[in-house]
């Protein structure tokens, strides 16, 4: 059974734009994209709007429903009320191309400033033995389908365009992380977390974990677990006094 | 005329999937300029939605498992009609493949002593599958990107530019493949964000552009899934070869509508799901085809002790190949015994603890959870046929790729022969590796021996690409591009899906004939930036070439084969196994001719018993076959 929906939807590019209003009929079981298309096919066929899967697995339709960071694939419309007006705007930290398409390629230009992984160099592929227990930890970093949410979220650059430069954000600080836990690998990735990528802006808010549509505990599994690593190498304000508040079963195994 | 932004490599490959990110990485390797060309952004390419695993013959599991056996499995699972020099390299290369994959820094899941574990899957004879939970694809996707950053930080620090060598256009969608007289000169496109156009002056194409499920209504695919790189070979000279046979994987979501074809992955099958309908009964039992009869189970107790003793019980008929399940799954609702949505009953709750669902399947829990309202460690899902991978593709020669085109390769999804009438799960990822690296060495071998000859691209060939990408925007109120789209949808999976008649063949090329030509009216609104509509227009066209093929090719075959079911006549015919339909471009059409398969090296036939052979070939193959014992091998 359908309704009719009111859409307040972000139209214009770089140059600016405002929010434009539609009605446009939801069907049982509809997410936002299916919406979004729906007005696409109907009303206005050059909405921009980034997406592939539709099935939360790639991470392309990244943006804000009701100011909440959201995968528009993954997000139901019978979580909004028939009379309720949905407002959707594309991702705030990034700068717009054109209605909800944003240029993420800060993320890009990010993934390549981490080193990449450094097997030992006599080990022969085949050869590679790991145990499930000490893949475990890097395996859930990388369940990460680089929705860019996280790094959106955060609010070191969701506000402040000058931290960009020094600042990775969530997403590159986790890489970090999971190669630093990855049980192969001969790099120490610590003094470059936090000299490189920034490490020491982020004061474990977990704003990053929140909205993360794959559930990874990016603050407590990944960040924090760099921090203590860290604070043995550098002191850090932040963590340092947070770390005489820890309860001791939030020790990492 | 406006002027066009011009880049020159030795090298292009258009696809950022598992196919195209390998390709480019061993063109780059043997010290190519390569640029990398996709529709979407970097990593987000179709790759990324495969869940289960990745087939490779490493033994880890059971040690039994050797590529003879891959091979085996393979060339039964395409009813023979693979090109078996592809079965034969894909089933050697790809422990290697995966193997190197972690020196990418992939993480597989483990066995117990630490190596990759494998998992079983539907007509592999033994655990085959590596994987990382039921998101393989991501893995090896995000594997692949992260190690062609590495290559580029290598550039950058040997040349101070990381691009120097290796560079990934995203968001550029690819219209035309250029030419010099008869080979390869580049290609023609505009990027998506502004509508700029572009060129690329290149002497070898590498078509990695994955499938074409977009022209069905019902799919697991994606949007980029409309056979760009099939039609744009063609359109260039090429051959597309065995393209009636469509996969209809046998369980995707059925409700809510609007996930209606969501890929529910063969790993819960696998994993011990069980399908029934209606009344509650395993109906898989009724249907094991003559040819598989031996290889699994006729009770429900065999079946059930095959998880934890395959030595000694035959396996789960939920397993065969995935058209047997299909049709299987299509027969039931027919006959009235399906679910309340129209598919049948797919359970694991009843099979495995929360927990061990919860472990081995988190994306499905939250697929169902999310998209469903189904917690699938509670109840039953609701499945039914999807449309789901494309066996056929370009036409290339196994060891290189290379198509008919001088310059052109294939590789991928886009390609064509690897997996006979009907593809083995878990054979795709691997397939890209194989094949995807083949087609890399082959497109800088073709490179390294014509020299200083370098075709290149003329004004008057940009002039036109530029013309035909702009046509929608001339035509005045012509027809919506979406409206074509959807009627096109409409048809092929009414009539063109995974049962098919002659009429409706037939209806459907009249169909086809008619969206030909109002998709030449079709007219787009706004301006070129970021404009859907005006993309979707240019895709049509593709789509319709290639719904084109398949829906002829499929009226040709007049057996049932794999991803090819004709109710008017059922059953394998040994004379059509030595057919392929190769399809090329006539006029505005496309013709469709027949073609023998070349027959399979001796040493690979012996790999099969006669009698098994006899199930697929004809009186005469049979009689020149070599005399051999009965007893099978299994080496
Ligand atoms: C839901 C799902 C689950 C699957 N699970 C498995 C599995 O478990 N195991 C398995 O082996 N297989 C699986 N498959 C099949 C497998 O994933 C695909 O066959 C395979 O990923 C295709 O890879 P590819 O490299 O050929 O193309 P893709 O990964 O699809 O990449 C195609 C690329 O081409 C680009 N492109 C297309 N047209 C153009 C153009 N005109 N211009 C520029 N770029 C273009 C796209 O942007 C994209 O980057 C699954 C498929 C689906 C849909
Ligand atoms: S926890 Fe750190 S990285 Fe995450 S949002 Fe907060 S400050 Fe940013
Ligand atoms: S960590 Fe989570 S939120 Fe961040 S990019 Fe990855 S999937 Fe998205
Ligand atoms: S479209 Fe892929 S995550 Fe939403």
């Amino acid at each position: 059974m359908g309704h009719n929906a009111k859409l307040r939807v972000w139209r214009g590019d770089a140059s600016g734009g405002d929010l434009k209003d539609y009605t446009v009929e939801v069907n049982e079981g509809e997410v936002v994209l299916d919406v979004i298309h729906r007005l696409q096919a109907t009303q206005t066929p050059d909405l921009a709007v980034r997406w592939n899967c539709k099935a939360g697995k790639c991470g392309s339709c990244s943006a804000e429903v009701n100011g909440r960071p959201r995968l528009m694939c993954m997000c139901q419309m019978n979580n909004f009320a028939e009379d309720e007006v949905i407002t959707i705007t594309p991702m705030r930290a990034f700068p717009v191309i054109r209605d909800l398409v944003t240029d993420v390629s800060y993320n890009y230009e990010k993934a390549r400033k981490v080193p990449s992984f450094a097997p030992p160099k006599d080990l022969a592929p085949g050869d590679y033995r790991m145990q499930q227990v000490d893949v475990e930890r890097s395996q859930e970093f990388r369940k990460c389908i680089e929705c860019f949410l996280c790094n959106n979220t955060c609010h070191v650059i969701r506000d402040h365009e000058e931290n960009k430069e020094n600042f990775s954000g969530p997403r590159f600080l986790m890489r970090i992380a999971e190669l630093d836990m990855h049980p192969l690998d001969t790099l120490d990735r610590k003094k470059m977390a936090q000299e490189e990528h920034g490490l020491g802006y982020c004061n474990i808010t977990k704003c990053c974990s929140e909205v993360c549509p794959e559930h990874i505990h990016i603050t407590d599994n990944a960040l924090i677990p760099m921090k203590e690593r860290v604070a043995d190498v550098k002191y850090d304000p932040f963590f340092a006094i947070w770390s005489l508040f820890r309860k001791p079963d939030n020790a990492k195994s | 005329m406006a002027e066009v932004e011009r880049h020159s490599y030795d090298v292009i490959v258009i696809g950022a999937g598992g196919a195209g990110l390998r390709a480019a990485i061993e063109a780059r390797s043997q010290g190519m300029r390569t640029a990398i060309i996709c529709k979407s952004l970097f990593g987000k390419a179709h790759t990324v939605m495969a869940e289960g695993g990745i087939a490779a013959a490493m033994g880890n599991v059971n040690s039994k498992d050797n590529w003879q056996v891959h091979f085996r499995d393979t060339m039964r699972g395409g009813k023979f009609m693979n090109s078996w020099r592809m079965a034969e390299l894909h089933a050697m290369e790809a422990p290697q493949r995966v193997w190197e994959l972690e020196t990418y820094g992939a993480l597989f899941d483990r066995t117990k002593d630490g190596r990759i574990s494998q998992r079983n899957f539907g007509g592999h004879e033994y655990p085959r599958l590596a994987h990382v939970g039921d998101r393989t694809g991501l893995e090896l996707i995000r594997t692949l990107q992260q190690k062609i950053v590495s290559l580029q930080q290598e550039d950058e620090r040997e040349s101070g530019d990381a691009e120097s060598r290796l560079k990934v256009f995203a968001e550029l969608t690819i219209t035309k493949l250029t030419m010099d007289g008869e080979r390869i000169s580049g290609a023609f496109g505009y990027w998506r964000e502004s509508g700029r156009f572009v060129v690329f002056d290149a002497p070898a194409v590498i078509i990695a552009t994955g499938g074409i499920g977009k022209s069905f209504k019902v799919t697991s695919n994606s949007w980029e899934y409309t056979g760009d790189g099939h039609a744009l070979a063609m359109r260039a000279g090429a051959t597309l070869v065995n393209m009636e046979f469509v996969q209809f994987h046998p369980t995707g979501m059925v409700w809510p509508p609007s996930v209606k074809g969501i890929l529910v992955t063969e790993s819960v099958r696998g994993d011990g799901g069980v399908l029934t309908n209606s009344e509650g009964k395993r109906f898989m039992f009724n249907y094991v085809p003559e040819v598989f009869r031996g290889q699994y189970a006729d009770t429900e107790a065999e079946a059930d002790r095959w998880y934890t003793d395959p030595e000694n019980n035959k396996r789960p008929p939920e397993l065969l190949p995935r058209d047997e399940v299909a049709r299987a799954i299509n027969s039931e609702v027919k006959a009235g015994r399906g679910s309340p949505h129209g598919g049948v009953f797919l359970d694991v709750s009843s099979r495995l603890p929360k927990a061990e669902i919860m472990k081995r399947l988190p994306s499905m829990y939250h697929q169902f959870k999310e998209l469903a309202d189904v917690d699938i460690t509670a109840q039953p899902m609701e499945v039914g046929p999807t449309c789901h991978y494309v066996m056929g593709g370009v036409e290339v020669e196994p060891d290189t790729g290379a198509a008919k085109v001088p310059g052109l390769f294939a590789a991928g999804e886009a390609s064509g022969g690897m997996h006979g009438s009907n593809r083995l799960g878990g054979n795709s990822l691997s397939d890209l590796l194989v094949f995807g690296r083949r087609a890399g060495a082959g497109a800088a071998e073709y490179v390294g021996a014509i020299g200083a000859t370098r075709p290149v691209v003329t004004e008057a060939e940009i002039e036109v690409a530029s013309a035909e990408a702009l046509a929608p925007f001339r035509a005045e109120g012509g027809e919506n591009p979406y409206t074509l789209h959807t009627e096109l949808q409409q048809s092929m999976n009414d009539l063109v899906g995974i049962i098919r008649r002659e009429d409706e063949l037939e209806a459907a090329l009249a169909k086809l004939e008619v969206l030909k030509e109002r998709s030449k009216a079709v007219s787009v609104e706004g301006h070129r930036q970021f404009n859907p509509g005006w993309h979707l227009a240019l895709d049509l066209n593709n789509m319709i070439t290639v719904s084109e093929c398949i829906a002829r090719a499929a009226l040709i075959r007049q057996e049932s084969r794999g991803g090819h079911t004709r109710d008017d006549h059922p059953g394998m015919n040994p004379e059509w196994r030595q057919v392929n339909l190769i399809c090329s471009i006539d006029g505005e059409g496309v013709a469709v001719n027949k073609q023998a398969l070349s027959s399979m090296r001796p040493d690979l036939l012996a790999l099969f018993d006669r009698y098994e052979l006899s199930k697929y070939m004809t009186e005469a193959e049979l009689a020149d076959l070599p005399v051999q014992d009965s007893t099978k091998g299994d080496s």
